[in-house]
């Protein structure tokens, strides 16, 4: 426990480190729910029967959320490329621990940026009650979960820093359109359905919308599944994820 | 380490071919080669990060692919390339490692630190000569701090065994002389094995024994002055203004010369002084040549 939280501590004090990091964590995610959301109440909002400013925040929330402890795992790569994790993998501490540790970190970093979020959504008046303010840290904390297991599977077919990037970019953008971060997507071709069901953002950004429209008439235009579904497709999601991300990236390590 | 292969994925021949080699406790071990010898490579094994093809690997008694474990535990490494977080100061560094490595729980600040700890750091700041730079973020600190910072926190769990992986490369003479010294006080003090791989001839002169590897395979093996005497001797330079009766004389003596400028007289067991003293011609030009690891290792890897 003790180097889980070593290793875990050490991506939280990186990140309070890093202004840049910090700058872009927090002004693109506003900027998204300021502009984009507001855009779209404005032109689509009344059509639509809800809001899309409160739309957009459950949506940039999760993809956020998910995407910084996704990334943050990969930095296990530079780390290799730095021999930093060389040093960890000379340690007697289980590969394990490192993994954990690892996702342990990113999951707080990722929560960090979370909780200026809620406080931004709450200036904009999107509609929560101090209940399911409440609520959406355990629920940010599993989605986190989510996204860092969901990381690791990446990191294991990752060979550098730039594989990385391009990698990133491939993943993750369709992601955001097939997981409705954005726009609804309670209506796709038969084909998008399929790979919008295999998307593990779509069950995080789901989740979080089942909290933040919970007891609202909006509910049922806006929420995709119901929470039980959520959390049983996105446990499903981390084990698997875990056990062969773990297994993966313990294997590439030691057998080059 | 007996027989030991790696052959890495992808690659059509072994990065180490059949290495065989023991490491006494205490001794200072080099293990010297051209780049791509498979120095890294057979150094990555012995300290786990890399499984072998084949062969036999034993660390202090544990066997390096069934008891990693244990094995991590008794080496500390310096990398060749910084291994340092430079978003965390030089005591944060090195208190990851002390957790890492289960000497001291988990505390957020150095000043949480158990007493014992911070005693520890300072002891070995205080040896390495970096009592105040040691808490002062690592990207501030100069090539020769960071090395020294590298040294205190693979020294920190008390390794019997630390591997130094060029750990003077990129480093300036002022530095690599001052690394020296200390790691010497170091050896002496903490009475560790030392396993270093480097490419720097003078360095691997001060070791008890190197290894000269070459395309993955051992070539020579044996202490500095046996791996120098196996393949080079000392001779004479000799000169003299009657250069040819210096030579008439030589011929007489029956001994082996060439002359590439001066006379290069090769004592081939003979004392430099028995041949002196056959001499009757006026010298100019009179030094022996003691051979130079330089010389043995240059030989060995034009395959001579």
């Amino acid at each position: 426990m003790n180097a889980i939280a070593a290793v875990a501590s050490r991506d939280v004090l990186k990140f309070f480190r890093d202004p840049a990091r910090l700058a872009a964590t927090f002004i693109f995610p506003f900027a998204i729910m300021a502009l984009m959301g507001g855009t779209l109440q404005l032109n689509l909002g009344r059509s639509a029967g809800f809001n899309f400013i409160g739309f957009t925040f459950t949506g940039v929330l999760g993809m956020t959320i998910f995407q910084s402890s996704a990334n943050g795992i990969t930095s296990l790569m530079s780390d290799r490329q730095t021999d930093f994790a060389q040093s960890m993998f000379v340690s007697p501490i289980s590969r394990y621990s490192i993994v954990f540790g690892k996702i342990l970190g990113e999951t707080l970093v990722a929560l960090c940026t979370a909780l200026p979020m809620i406080a931004f959504a709450v200036v904009l008046r999107v509609p929560l009650t101090p209940e399911q303010i409440l609520l959406l840290g355990p629920v940010c904390l599993l989605c986190c979960f989510v996204g860092g297991a969901f990381g690791l599977v990446l990191l294991s077919m990752l060979t550098d820093e730039r594989s990385s990037n391009q990698l990133f970019g491939f993943i993750f953008l369709p992601q955001f359109f097939l997981a409705g971060v954005f726009s609804p997507v309670s209506i796709l071709p038969w084909y998008l359905e399929i790979f919008s069901l295999l998307s593990p953002l779509r069950y995080v950004v789901d989740l979080i919308r089942d909290v933040a429209y919970a007891g609202r008439a909006e509910y049922h235009k806006v929420v995709l599944f119901d929470a039980g579904l959520n959390l049983l497709a996105m446990a499903t999601m981390f084990v698997i994820f875990m056990v062969v991300g773990t297994a993966l990236f313990v294997r590439r390590e030691t057998n080059r | 380490m007996k027989d030991l292969v790696k052959r890495y994925r992808k690659a059509s021949i072994n990065a180490v071919d059949g290495v065989s080699f023991d490491v006494r406790a205490g001794e200072f071990f080099a293990l010297l080669g051209p780049n791509g010898a498979g120095k890294t490579t057979t150094i990555s094994i012995l300290t786990t990060t890399l499984t072998p093809t084949a062969g036999v690997v034993k660390i202090a008694g544990y066997d390096a692919r069934r008891e990693a474990a244990q094995v991590r535990r008794q080496v500390g490494i310096i990398f060749q390339t910084p291994s340092l977080d430079l978003n965390l100061s030089g005591e944060e560094n090195i208190r990851f490692h002390a957790i890492l490595y289960g000497l001291y729980p988990y505390r957020p600040a150095y000043r949480l630190m158990p007493g014992e700890y911070r005693r520890q750091v300072l002891e070995l700041a205080g040896v390495l000569g970096m009592a105040e730079e040691v808490f002062r973020p690592v990207k501030k600190l100069s090539g020769g701090m960071k090395r020294k910072l590298e040294i205190i926190r693979g020294l920190l769990h008390r390794p019997r065994i630390l591997f130094l992986d060029e750990p003077t490369a990129g480093l300036d003479a002022a530095s690599r002389r001052n690394l020296w010294e200390y790691l010497r006080r170091v050896r002496a003090e903490y009475d560790v094995t030392i396993l270093l791989t480097t490419h720097n001839l003078d360095e691997a002169e001060q070791a008890d024994r190197i290894c000269i590897l070459d395309h993955g395979k051992v070539v020579a093996l044996g202490t500095p002055a046996e791996v120098k005497s196996q393949l080079l001797e000392e001779h004479l330079i000799l000169d003299a203004a009657d250069r040819d009766q210096l030579r008439t004389e030589l011929r007489r003596l029956e001994v082996d010369f060439q002359e590439t400028g001066h006379f290069e007289v090769h004592l081939k067991g003979r004392s430099a002084q028995q041949v002196l003293r056959g001499l009757k011609t006026e010298l100019t030009v009179l030094r022996t040549h003691s051979p130079t690891l330089e010389d043995a290792y240059l030989r060995i890897l034009a395959g001579e």
